[in-house]
C-alpha cells in the first residue's frame, strides 16, 4: 500500500465541524474524537483517519484495524458512561473509511471480535438513547463502515463522487471477479446494490439525506452552515424516531429499493405463530 | 451383539458438517418440532441474481425454522453454505435479520424465543453488495438488542466457516460453539492473499490457515465458548447447554477494557506465533 | 442462464408438496407440488445453456415411470443428467413417504 494517497477528508470535516483535530492523547492516532456545539447542545464527533506511522502496517491508509475498532468501542462506551443519568448526547460518526484491515496479524489477533466490539458499543449507545448520526464524507466500505457508521439511527451523505459505498473496494472487487473497474461500474448501472456511487445507494432507501451542492474536499462556511443544519435536524429526527434501524425499511425509497426486504419480513411475521 | 463403547459411539456419530442447512436446523431442534418459515415454496428469491444470469435458490440460501429446544420456544436460522458460498444477499439477509427482530418483538412481549444461528458463510454476496452489507448491519443491531433478553447462540462448523461481516455476528453472540473443522475470521484466506500477496498468506496452506483461524485455535485463544466434535448430537447438546451457561455472562464483545489491554501488550512488529498466542491469551484470561 | 418448460400427461393426483436438493455446484433443487390441471409441468432454470435436448431425454425417462400431475420447478447449477434423475427420484420418493 506504499504510495497510496491518504485521504484527508475525514480530518477536514472533523476540524470544520468540531474545530479540532480530535487527538485524544491516547493511541491510536487514527481515531479522533472532538466535542463541539451542535445546535443548542454539545455533540461528540468521531472520525477514523489515516496514519502512515500506525503500528499495524495494514491499517495505515484509513482502514479500520484492530486498534481502531477497539478505540472506537472505548470512546463510544466512554460517552455512554459519561452520559449515564443525563440526556444522552448526539454522537456524529464522520465516515471516510477504506475498508477493514486485511492481514494475517489482524486475523490471528481477532479482527472480527475487535470489529464486533465497535459495533456493540455503537448499537448500545443508540439503544441507550444517544442520537447516532453517520455523515458520509468519503468512502464507506465493507467492514470499515460496519464498525463506524452503519449502526447509526440515520445516515446522511454528501452528494459527492468521493462518497463510495460497497462491500469491497473497487480495485479488490475487480481483482476478485476478474473484471475491469469500468465493467463493474456498468454492472452497477443495471444492478443498483452493486453500484459504488452515493446516488445509487440513496435509491436503496438506506440514506436519510443526500446533501448536495457541498464541496467535500474544501467546504465553505456556507457549506458547513448547511451541513450543521442537516445534522441538527437529523439529531431531532433520531430522537423522535425508533431506537432501532427500522427507518431503513420505511423510507419512501426503501419501499421500492428494498421491496424484497420488506416482503420477507412480512411473510416471516405472518408465519411466525402457528395457526 | 455387544459393541465396545468407543466403537458404538463412533458408529452412532452423524456428521453435522455433511448435513444441509435444512437438515441441521431439523436436528438441532427438538425432534418433530421443526416448522419452516418463508421456505422454498414461498419463493422469496433474489431480485438481483437473475439480472446477472445466476440461478436462484428458492429459499435464497437461508432456512428459518421455529421449534423448541428442551421444550422452550426457539428459532433457528441456518445458512446453506453450498449455495453461493453461504453468502448474504438481500433476501437471505432479511430472513436472518427478520427472524431475530421477531424474536426481539416476542421477548418484549414477555414471550422469549431462543435464537440459534447456524453460520456457514463467506460474508456479503458481492452480487448484491450494498443490500447484503445493509442486512448484515441489521443482523448485528438485532443481536445486540436481543441479547439483553435471551442468549444468542451461534454455531460455526465448516466446510465454509464464517467470514466477512457475519464473523462479527459470531463475535456478538452470547455463546459461540465451534468445531475443529471450523474457520472464523473477518477476511478469508483468498482475500488476504489477494490483498497482501503470497508473502502475507498462501491461501492453499491449510495448516497455516487453521493455525490462525481454525476452531481449535479460536477456542484456545478465547474467541469461542465451546469446541465440539463434528457430531450432530454433540452440537445439539452444546446448543442446549449454551442457554443455561450464557444467561448472566458478559458477552465478549462488551469486554472492551480486557480486549484492549491484551492487544496493547502485543508487539505489532513481532506478533506471536499462533501457538504462543494460546499461552498469552488463554481462555480464562478474558474474564 | 436458460429457462425451459416441459409438459407431460398425468393420471394420478399429487397429495402434497416436497422439496429436495441444493443449488450448489453440480447440483440442483427440485420443488414439487400439485399441478393445477391434469398434467405434469416442469419449469427448469439452468446455469448451463444449450442442453434442452438432454433435459428432454432426462425428463422423458423420469416421466416414463412417474405419472402424477405435478408442477415441478428445477433450479440447476450444472448437474449431470444422472444427478438430475437422482434428485427427481428423491422427490418422487418423498411424495410416496
Amino acid at each position: 500500500m506504499s504510495g497510496a494517497v491518504l485521504s484527508r477528508i475525514g480530518l477536514t470535516w472533523l476540524e470544520a465541524l468540531a474545530g479540532s483535530a480530535g487527538l485524544t492523547g491516547e493511541p491510536p492516532r487514527t481515531v479522533r474524537v472532538a466535542d463541539a456545539p451542535l445546535g443548542a447542545e454539545r455533540a461528540r464527533f468521531i472520525a477514523v483517519v489515516p496514519d502512515a506511522d500506525n503500528r499495524f502496517p495494514r491499517a495505515r491508509a484509513g482502514e479500520v484495524g484492530l486498534d481502531e475498532a477497539l478505540a472506537l468501542a472505548q470512546q463510544v462506551r466512554r460517552t455512554l458512561a459519561e452520559d449515564a443519568g443525563r440526556r444522552p448526547r448526539p454522537i456524529i460518526a464522520l465516515v471516510d473509511v477504506t475498508s477493514q484491515a486485511y492481514g494475517v496479524r489482524e486475523e490471528l489477533l481477532g479482527m472480527h471480535l475487535a470489529a464486533a466490539a465497535a459495533v456493540d458499543a455503537y448499537a448500545s449507545a443508540r439503544l441507550a438513547g444517544h442520537p447516532l448520526i453517520a455523515l458520509l464524507v468519503g468512502k464507506a466500505i465493507s467492514g470499515g463502515f460496519l464498525t463506524h457508521g452503519y449502526q447509526a439511527n440515520l445516515i446522511l451523505a454528501l452528494d459527492s463522487p468521493g462518497v463510495q459505498l460497497h462491500a469491497m473496494s473497487q480495485q479488490s472487487a475487480a481483482r476478485v471477479t476478474r473484471r475491469t473497474v469500468e465493467e463493474l461500474e456498468r454492472l452497477g448501472e443495471r444492478v443498483t446494490p452493486m453500484a459504488y456511487d452515493v446516488r445509487s445507494f440513496a435509491r436503496l432507501g438506506l440514506l436519510h439525506r443526500l446533501i448536495g451542492g457541498v464541496d467535500a474536499a474544501h467546504p465553505t462556511a456556507a457549506d458547513l452552515e448547511r451541513v450543521r443544519g442537516e445534522l441538527v435536524a437529523a439529531v431531532a429526527a433520531a430522537r423522535a424516531g425508533p431506537p432501532d434501524l427500522a427507518t431503513r425499511l420505511s423510507s419512501p425509497a426503501a419501499l421500492e429499493g428494498r421491496a424484497a426486504s420488506i416482503a420477507v419480513r412480512r411473510r416471516l411475521a405472518e408465519q411466525w405463530d402457528a395457526c | 451383539m455387544s459393541v465396545p463403547p468407543g466403537d458404538a459411539r463412533f458408529l452412532a456419530r452423524e456428521s453435522y458438517i455433511e448435513l444441509t442447512a435444512r437438515e441441521r436446523a431439523v436436528r438441532v431442534l427438538d425432534p418433530g418440532t421443526f416448522r419452516e418459515l418463508a421456505g422454498p415454496f414461498d419463493r422469496l428469491t433474489s431480485p438481483w441474481l437473475p439480472l446477472q444470469d445466476i440461478v436462484t435458490q428458492a429459499d435464497d440460501g437461508v432456512v428459518i425454522a421455529r421449534g423448541t429446544l428442551e421444550g422452550h420456544a426457539a428459532v433457528v436460522a441456518s445458512i446453506e453454505g453450498a449455495y453461493q458460498g453461504g453468502s448474504i444477499g438481500e433476501v437471505s439477509g432479511a430472513k436472518l435479520a427478520g427472524a431475530l427482530e421477531l424474536a426481539l418483538r416476542d421477548a418484549g412481549r414477555g414471550r422469549p424465543v431462543r435464537p440459534v444461528l447456524l453460520l456457514e458463510t463467506g460474508g456479503v454476496r458481492l452480487q448484491e453488495a450494498n443490500l447484503g452489507l445493509a442486512a448484515i448491519a441489521e443482523v448485528h443491531a438485532a443481536i445486540v438488542a436481543l441479547r439483553r433478553h435471551v442468549p444468542v447462540v451461534a454455531v460455526v462448523a465448516g466446510v465454509i466457516g464464517c467470514f466477512g461481516g457475519m464473523s462479527l455476528a459470531a463475535a456478538l453472540a452470547s455463546h459461540l460453539i465451534v468445531t475443529r473443522q471450523a474457520r472464523l475470521g473477518m477476511n478469508g484466506p483468498e482475500v488476504i492473499e489477494q490483498e497482501g500477496g503470497l508473502a502475507e498468506l498462501d491461501a492453499l496452506d491449510r495448516a497455516r490457515i487453521w493455525s490462525l483461524m481454525g476452531g481449535e485455535q479460536r477456542y484456545a485463544t478465547g474467541f469461542a465458548d465451546a469446541l465440539v466434535e463434528d457430531d450432530t448430537a454433540a452440537i445439539a447438546a452444546a446448543v442446549r447447554g449454551a442457554f443455561a451457561h450464557a444467561a448472566g455472562g458478559t458477552p465478549r464483545s462488551e469486554r472492551v477494557a480486557a480486549l484492549s489491554a491484551r492487544l496493547a501488550a502485543i508487539d505489532a512488529a513481532h506478533p506471536p506465533e499462533p501457538a504462543a498466542l494460546r499461552t498469552l491469551w488463554a481462555r480464562e484470561g478474558l474474564t | 442462464m436458460e429457462r425451459l418448460s416441459f409438459t407431460y400427461p398425468a393420471r394420478q393426483a399429487v397429495a402434497r408438496r416436497v422439496h429436495v436438493g441444493v443449488v450448489g455446484s453440480g447440483d440442483l433443487e427440485v420443488l414439487l407440488e400439485p399441478s393445477s390441471d391434469a398434467q405434469a409441468h416442469v419449469a427448469v432454470t439452468t446455469s448451463v445453456d444449450g442442453f434442452a435436448t438432454v433435459w428432454q431425454h432426462v425428463l422423458d425417462r423420469f416421466f416414463a415411470r412417474f405419472d402424477a400431475a405435478a408442477a415441478i420447478e428445477i433450479n440447476d447449477f450444472g448437474a449431470t443428467p444422472g444427478m438430475v434423475l437422482l434428485r427427481l427420484e428423491q422427490a418422487a420418493e418423498a411424495l410416496r413417504a
